[in-house]
């Protein structure tokens, strides 16, 4: 077998909707990340675990029946977004009062991604839970050759919107304003009279209930749920964030399809050594550092001296 | 004040571990002092990746406790003791609390671990110890050779590769084969070797791809595969993820028959894959509630189902439940309580339990014929009794 | 008290503290009551202790962040466990894809197969270091997880060099005692100490404070780093050496970058940048993992039994080391040394603190 095969235009299709569908997960968990550093120039590395906890607190509000699934959603995402604030609040606020070197700040993020795996283990215990499926979003589409679910046209979508949605506040609204004096200057934007607590709250928010949404796409489309279920998602949407820019949410939404592209296609052309492919996915960063280390269309940031 | 509120918290906190620490080492002392107690050391991943396996052994082992909560040593009456030990998923850490079984713990027998990852992390620390190790579901074969103290109430990897190889082309007629790896865990690796190894020998064609473990896209494999339009699929990995991959494939609407090994059963399985999508796959097994391996297994199944709303019970709970009564008859074989004894009596025993008749060769493995199940109606159901046919 | 004397004292402590980790070791071997439990403990301490302070070596000292450490490890690891099983046991373990002979026959005696997979660990971490080292921050943090990664992937991958994912076991441990594991660890710690004087270790202390004066001054950023870099690589697979040796058995999921963040734990935790409070951050997270153990059984209060949750121990050490992290995060000794002043001053302070408080009631 040779480790290259060209595929039939039919399978290629229904790999370029696979790897769409992909990459706009990814993109949706890896504005979580963008935002966190962009603010705060910190890699939250328990945002995986608040995806984590998502998908939990949606296991336990979605109804049997389903007709409530709306309602449930929007509670998923609110309980979602108040359990970052609380993490910003425990874990990073206390740090930053002290005016900590941001390694501690790091550690922080690392205990309380411990302490959320840890606490989900105990309390839901490691057997894995079902996402509840609702048929509206898993119904698959014959479209052409490609067969896929709803889900495959609903997530691209729901990326976009919410990518657009997210660059207006950040853009043209007042405390979109406050988040880029944050991110700029936090001492000047203190002086400015800018909240800066609630400023990074709010972003804490966003961020959080971003990833509720991914978390709950992320279930219905991968209906398993357990402790570790962030783990991987978390480390490839990293991944996807520096690639796009860290700190750019444009950047980390190309970040996030480029990387879904690149995984299933290294399966397409080589399935012989697709157990490597996680390699591509780090050759890729470690390139894109080397020549672009501001990613793809992130900003340059000004060193610190 | 909020520095002062968090440092009171801490305050506390750290009052209440000390606390913890010091009635944890008094009431450890407690019942090491009581004369007639024999500990057996529970030997499983309670967190980490393996998490879920873990908690389905300890279910099997602890409901064989509440039946059967004392031994009889030379006519006296021992309680059993169950002591957990915490492997976390993890070499280093399974090496650490195997020990601490041995040495602290003051065990007779140890029971574990799901996984084979974990046992050859205590591989060491077991031979070189007195104390006999029963393996409920370790398959890799590294397990037991050349350790006079590992035993194990499974089939191993290459006799259920074999098996699944036969059956898919001997009783399915399949002539191709699509066969998936996990990389990164040596029971699927060893799984996909040994069924590619004999389904080529047997003149069948093999299509190989990979994923990793934690991986939960597999469409791109699944595309890549099909484009081969093989017989079967082979899918011979962890639950968690076999259970995905099975749910992408049936969506990208493949048809054809699903083979997967042991791992598969356990209701997780068919809720994650959903029942229309697990509908028709089909793996080897080490026990089912409806095939009569022996005269105990319908009183284990009917009381299983009592405790647990009707529910049918796991094989990895089926041989939680086995190894704790394997290891009860085997101290009451030795009948004493020295580990040494009770070793010496394990290699010897002949063993009847849910799962079948156990009896160990020089290595410490069984010869258990496994048992070829099938996912009905969201229910797992007998399919066929298998053995690696000349 | 006078300077001279003050040295004096120094002296006569240290000479002490020293007679009592000698007398320990020499008390602590087989058939004392410290057991083989606590002897295992001891010694993963140790091994981790020399992992850690690789780390310290660029985390700590040269103000790189650099979470590259699983991969040097599972390097030195994977090494010496090809070198030291004998070459029937290694064709008995090689089960899936047979050894070639050529592999099989490898074998050095285990100092040797240490220094071996030290020096192989340095080899990858130079040719590593020199496109990562231009990076700076998190984005050297990022690449050297990714190069850690890969290694990992590789090692899975490569099943007639490595055995895959079911690793090697049957790892002779006939030199794993207290005495060759401390033995070891004083080592690297009395080298860590000295180099840290010479004009090395000065440059990488300077290149820490500040990269641009330390340029100005004339210092070479890139070479300078890459020798901690090496150095450290060096160091991280000494340790994952003895890990292997020491477990018996390894495999590639035991190096998951994620164990880059337990090693950085003990750094912080002990303080960074100094030798003797990574050695402490190690022995505490080590002990306290298995020390919490009995978190996981059953407790009886006497008015209410704690019904021994399984998990529990790893929730308790998690909350406790965010907690320490927000209280101390300078760790246990900051970048400073543990000197026989500074533990002095240290009673004194909380004594006077003490002391005003009965004057203010």
């Amino acid at each position: 077998m040779s480790w290259f095969i060209l595929p039939t235009g039919d399978v290629l299709a229904q790999q370029l909707c696979n790897g769409l569908l992909l990459g706009s997960l990814f993109a949706l968990v890896a504005v979580g990340y963008t935002m966190v550093y962009g603010i705060l120039r910190l890699i939250n590395f328990a945002h995986c675990d608040i995806f984590m906890m998502a998908m939990y607190i949606a296991f336990f509000t979605v109804a049997d029946d389903f007709r409530m699934w709306v309602l449930s959603f929007v509670v998923v995402i609110i309980a979602t977004a108040a359990l970052g604030v609380l993490l910003e609040k425990s874990a990073y606020a206390p740090l930053r009062r002290q005016n900590a070197p941001k390694l501690s700040m790091l550690i922080s993020a690392i205990g309380a991604s411990y302490l959320l795996e840890n606490l989900a283990t105990v309390l839901f215990t490691g057997r894995p839970k079902t996402f509840p499926q609702i048929p509206f979003f898993v119904d698959m589409l014959q479209i052409g050759p490609v067969r896929i679910q709803r889900l495959a046209i609903i997530v691209p979508v729901v990326t976009i919107i919410l990518m657009v949605i997210l660059l207006l506040l950040i853009n043209k609204t007042k405390s979109g304003m406050a988040m880029r004096a944050v991110s700029k200057d936090l001492e000047t934007a203190k002086l400015m009279g800018i909240n800066v607590n609630a400023t990074i709250s709010f972003t804490f928010a966003i961020g959080s209930a971003i990833a509720a949404v991914g978390a709950i796409l992320w279930g219905l489309k991968y209906p398993q749920i357990s402790p570790l279920v962030g783990v991987m998602p978390g480390l490839k949407c990293f991944i996807a964030a520096v690639i796009g820019g860290i700190g750019n949410v444009k950047g980390a939404v190309i970040g996030g399809v480029l990387l879904g592209f690149i995984e299933v296609m290294a399966v397409t052309f080589c399935p012989s050594i697709s157990a490597y492919k996680d390699i591509f996915s780090f050759v890729l960063l470690i390139v894109i550092l080397l020549f672009r280390p501001n990613g793809i269309i992130g900003e340059k940031l000004a060193e610190k001296v | 004040m909020k520095s002062k509120l968090m440092a009171l918290t801490l305050t506390g906190v750290m009052a209440f571990s000390a606390m913890l620490t010091g009635c944890g080492s008094s009431s450890g002392e407690d019942s090491a002092e009581s004369a007639n107690t024999i500990k057996i050391g529970v030997f499983e991943p309670i967190t980490g990746s393996m998490a879920a396996g873990g908690a389905i052994q300890i279910e099997g082992i602890e409901l064989a406790h509440s039946e059967r909560p004392t031994v009889t040593i030379n006519g006296e009456e021992y309680n059993v003791e169950l002591v957990q030990a915490d492997n976390k998923s993890d070499k280093v850490e399974a090496a650490n609390a195997v020990t601490k079984l041995i040495e602290e713990d003051k065990v007779a027998i140890i029971l574990g671990s799901y996984s084979s990852t974990p046992s050859l992390g205590a591989y060491d620390v077991v031979k070189n110890g007195d104390v006999a190790a029963i393996g409920l579901s370790c398959t890799n074969p590294a397990v037991t050779a050349g350790n006079d103290n590992y035993f194990r109430i499974c089939f191993t990897d290459p006799y259920q590769g074999q098996v699944m190889a036969n059956y898919a082309y001997n009783t399915l007629g399949a002539r191709t084969a699509a066969v998936t790896t996990e990389q990164g865990n040596d029971y699927s690796v060893g799984l996909a070797q040994y069924f590619k190894e004999s389904f080529e020998a047997l003149g069948g064609t093999v299509y190989e791809a990979a994923y990793q473990t934690g991986d939960q896209d597999f469409n791109a494999q699944i595309t890549s595969l099909n484009a081969n339009n093989p017989d079967v699929f082979f899918v011979p990995g962890n639950f968690t993820e076999a259970a995905m991959f099975i749910k992408q494939a049936r969506q990208a609407g493949i048809e054809a028959t699903m083979l997967g090994g042991d791992t598969y059963e356990v209701q997780e399985f068919i809720d994650v894959c959903g029942a229309a999508e697990a509908e028709g796959v089909e793996f080897s097994a080490l026990f089912d509630p409806e095939a009569d391996l022996t005269p105990l297994t319908k009183e284990f199944v009917q009381n299983y189902r009592d405790n647990n709303e009707g529910k049918d019970p796991a094989s990895e709970t089926a041989l939680g439940y086995d190894g704790y009564n394997i290891a009860c008859d085997a101290i009451e074989a030795a009948n004493s309580t020295d580990p040494v004894a009770i070793r010496d009596a394990l290699a010897a025993i002949d063993f009847t339990g849910v799962t079948g008749r156990v009896q160990f060769d020089e290595n410490g493995d069984p010869t258990k014929e496994a048992v070829i199940k099938e996912v009905k109606d969201g229910k797992f159901v007998l399919k066929d009794k298998a053995s690696v046919a000349e | 008290m006078t300077k001279s004397e003050h040295k004096k004292r120094n002296t006569i402590l240290n000479l002490v503290m020293l007679a009592a980790l000698i007398g320990f070791l020499v008390w602590g071997q087989e058939g004392s009551g410290f057991g083989t439990y606590n002897r295992r403990i001891f010694m993963t301490c140790c091994t981790y202790a020399i992992c850690a302070l690789s780390m310290n070596m660029v985390n700590g000292f040269t103000g790189l962040f650099s979470l590259g450490q699983p991969g040097f490890m599972a390097i030195g690891a994977y090494v010496v466990a090809i070198l030291t099983v004998s070459t029937e046991d290694k064709k008995a373990i090689y089960m899936i894809e047979p050894i070639s002979d050529f592999m099989a026959n490898l074998h050095a005696p285990f100092f040797l197969a240490l220094i071996i997979g030290g020096l192989v660990a340095a080899i990858f971490a130079f040719v590593i270091g020199f496109p990562v080292l231009r990076l700076k921050g998190d984005y050297l943090a990022i690449a050297t997880l990714g190069f850690s990664e890969i290694i990992r992937i590789c090692i899975t991958n490569m099943q007639g060099i490595t055995n895959g994912p079911t690793g090697i076991n049957r790892i002779p441990n006939d030199y794993m005692n207290m005495y060759v594991v401390c033995g070891i660890l004083a080592l690297i710690v009395a080298f860590m100490i000295a180099f840290m004087k010479t004009s090395y270790g000065r440059a990488m202390l300077a290149i820490r404070e500040d990269e641009v004066a330390a340029q100005a001054m004339g210092i070479n950023l890139f070479k300078n780093k890459m020798l901690a870099f090496v150095l450290s690589g060096f160091f991280a697979g000494v340790g994952g050496g003895l890990l292997a040796s020491l477990v018996g058995a390894i495999g590639p999921d035991q190096f998951k970058f994620t164990v880059a963040y337990d090693i950085l734990l003990m750094v912080v935790l002990g303080g960074q940048g100094s030798v003797t409070g990574t050695v402490v951050g190690a022995f505490i997270v080590r002990i306290a993992l298995e020390k919490l153990r009995f978190l996981d059984e059953p407790i009886d209060f006497g008015f209410w039994e704690y019904p021994g949750i399984g998990g529990m121990r790893m929730v308790v050490f998690s909350a406790m080391l965010m907690l320490v992290i927000i209280l101390w995060r300078r760790g246990i000794f900051g970048n400073k040394e543990f000197s026989w002043d500074g533990f002095f001053a240290f009673f004194q302070r909380i004594f006077r603190r003490f002391k005003k408080k009965e004057v203010a009631e």
